[in-house]
């Protein structure tokens, strides 16, 4: 249903309803003005900057140099704790994980690199794909989310994605962020920081790196090419974990 | 003879009946009408309060879908600033010294016997820039004399 069926439906009730009530003394005003079937007028409340709807004009991505010394990702998963409000728990097995360092080591040459592996994002994201109820969804501007309102916590996503980076939520939680309602029974990942992009904002991670004085994570739009990101990606090699798979995840690596 | 006993145990049936009905205090059986507090700040709502009654489940779960599918933010309709203005303390909330808006909720919801189930996953607590459009709010302090304040629960809550 439209907003303005809506709308007038709703106006069309209130009508009815105080045209019953008449009989006995006047009703509160409804400060809701209907021109033309459809199109409502509001009087009240009415507030400046509403702001999107996301589009895919935009492309949000992501550089991670893996050459950083490795000290430099403890601050990331930090901030994303912090920000987010996971962590804490005394299960380990089966706590969530937003983001994760990574050690890794190639076994022939020994060359060892570190970095941080949280949702990538994919443009073909295979835990949409498989979703029952179209919870698991991608964003138009590319960020994958759970809308966790429909989430059945089946977790049939997190077999589906290659990069093991979603959770269950096992055990009940209390002192959510206002930003970030988690709860008992979904499944939950990585926002990209979905509400700090909106706003203008860096992701939290991204943000705790570069006012540590690192330039080991850079976030931004992949489809412009006039950013530093797509500048980027242009100059350096750079590396998607899996690209074999063809998901097309919009974290890039250096150094992996 | 038989319609004779009929009448009489109608008649003490009709007795009992009355003989209860005045016995009782007035009206003991009967939940209390819910009675939700006063907006903490603001005189007036996003709609007629008449409207918000009835249509409040409908712009919120409509524009849920909308935030958070399709990134549309700062529209009319928010939680977040419904706690701003809605959240009271409770004794069974971090001791009253914190706002929440499951209290408020719970006033009419408990009466109507209708389950939410928002606040399994949304904090109702009161913070600091909730609300997109308002000012920070203090978390623990409440104005001397405000009217919201501590609305009796019948329900458990988790301290948030």
């Amino acid at each position: 249903m439209s907003d303005n069926t809506l709308n007038a439906r709703q106006t069309i009730d209130a009508a009815k309803r105080n045209f019953l009530k008449a009989g006995a003394k006047a009703t509160a005003a409804i400060a809701v003005v209907t021109l033309a079937p459809g199109v409502t007028l509001y009087s009240v409340g009415a507030k400046a900057a509403v702001t999107g709807p996301a589009t895919s004009e935009r492309r949000w991505g992501m550089l991670i140099d893996a050459t950083a010394p490795g000290d430099i990702w403890d601050i990331a998963v930090d901030a994303c704790k912090a920000e987010q409000g996971w962590g804490g728990g005394n299960n380990p097995a089966t706590d969530p994980q937003w983001i994760r360092k990574v050690s890794v080591k190639d076994p022939k040459t020994g060359a060892k690199a570190t970095l941080p592996v949280m949702c990538q994002h994919c443009e073909n994201p295979p835990c949409v794909d498989v979703c029952p109820t179209g919870a698991s969804m991608k964003r138009a501007d590319g960020i994958v989310l759970v809308d966790k309102h429909i989430c059945i916590g089946c977790r049939y996503c997190m077999m589906a994605c290659p990069y093991s980076c979603r959770s269950f939520v096992h055990e009940d939680v209390t002192g959510q962020k206002p930003h970030m309602p988690r709860g008992k029974g979904t499944v939950e990942s990585c926002t990209l920081c979905v509400h700090r992009i909106d706003k203008g904002q860096l992701p939290a991670c991204v943000e705790a790196v570069t006012n540590a004085g690192s330039d080991a994570m850079l976030f931004g739009d992949l489809n412009d090419p006039n950013s530093d990101i797509s500048r980027a990606v242009s100059q350096y090699v750079t590396q998607r974990i899996r690209q074999d798979l063809g998901v097309e995840p919009s974290v890039h690596y250096r150094g992996i | 003879m038989r319609s004779a006993t009929k009448f009489l145990s109608l008649a003490v049936l009709g007795f009992a009946m009355l003989m209860g009905g005045l016995a009782s205090p007035t009206n003991a059986g009967e939940v209390p009408r819910p009675n939700p507090a006063k907006a903490f700040k603001g005189t007036q709502c996003v709609e007629p309060v008449d409207v918000m009654r009835r249509e409040h489940m409908n712009f919120l779960t409509h524009q849920r879908d909308e935030t958070l599918r399709e990134g549309i933010r700062g529209q009319k309709y928010s939680l977040n600033e419904c706690i701003d203005c809605h959240a009271v303390t409770s004794p069974d909330v971090m001791d009253g010294k914190v706002r929440t808006l499951k209290p408020f909720c719970a006033e009419c919801h408990s009466y109507a016997a209708v389950s939410i189930d928002c606040f399994q996953c949304h904090t109702g607590a009161a913070a600091p820039g909730n609300g997109q459009t308002s000012p920070s709010l203090p978390t623990s302090a409440l104005p001397n004399g405000h009217p919201a304040v501590a609305v009796p629960t019948t329900e458990g809550e988790t301290a948030q």
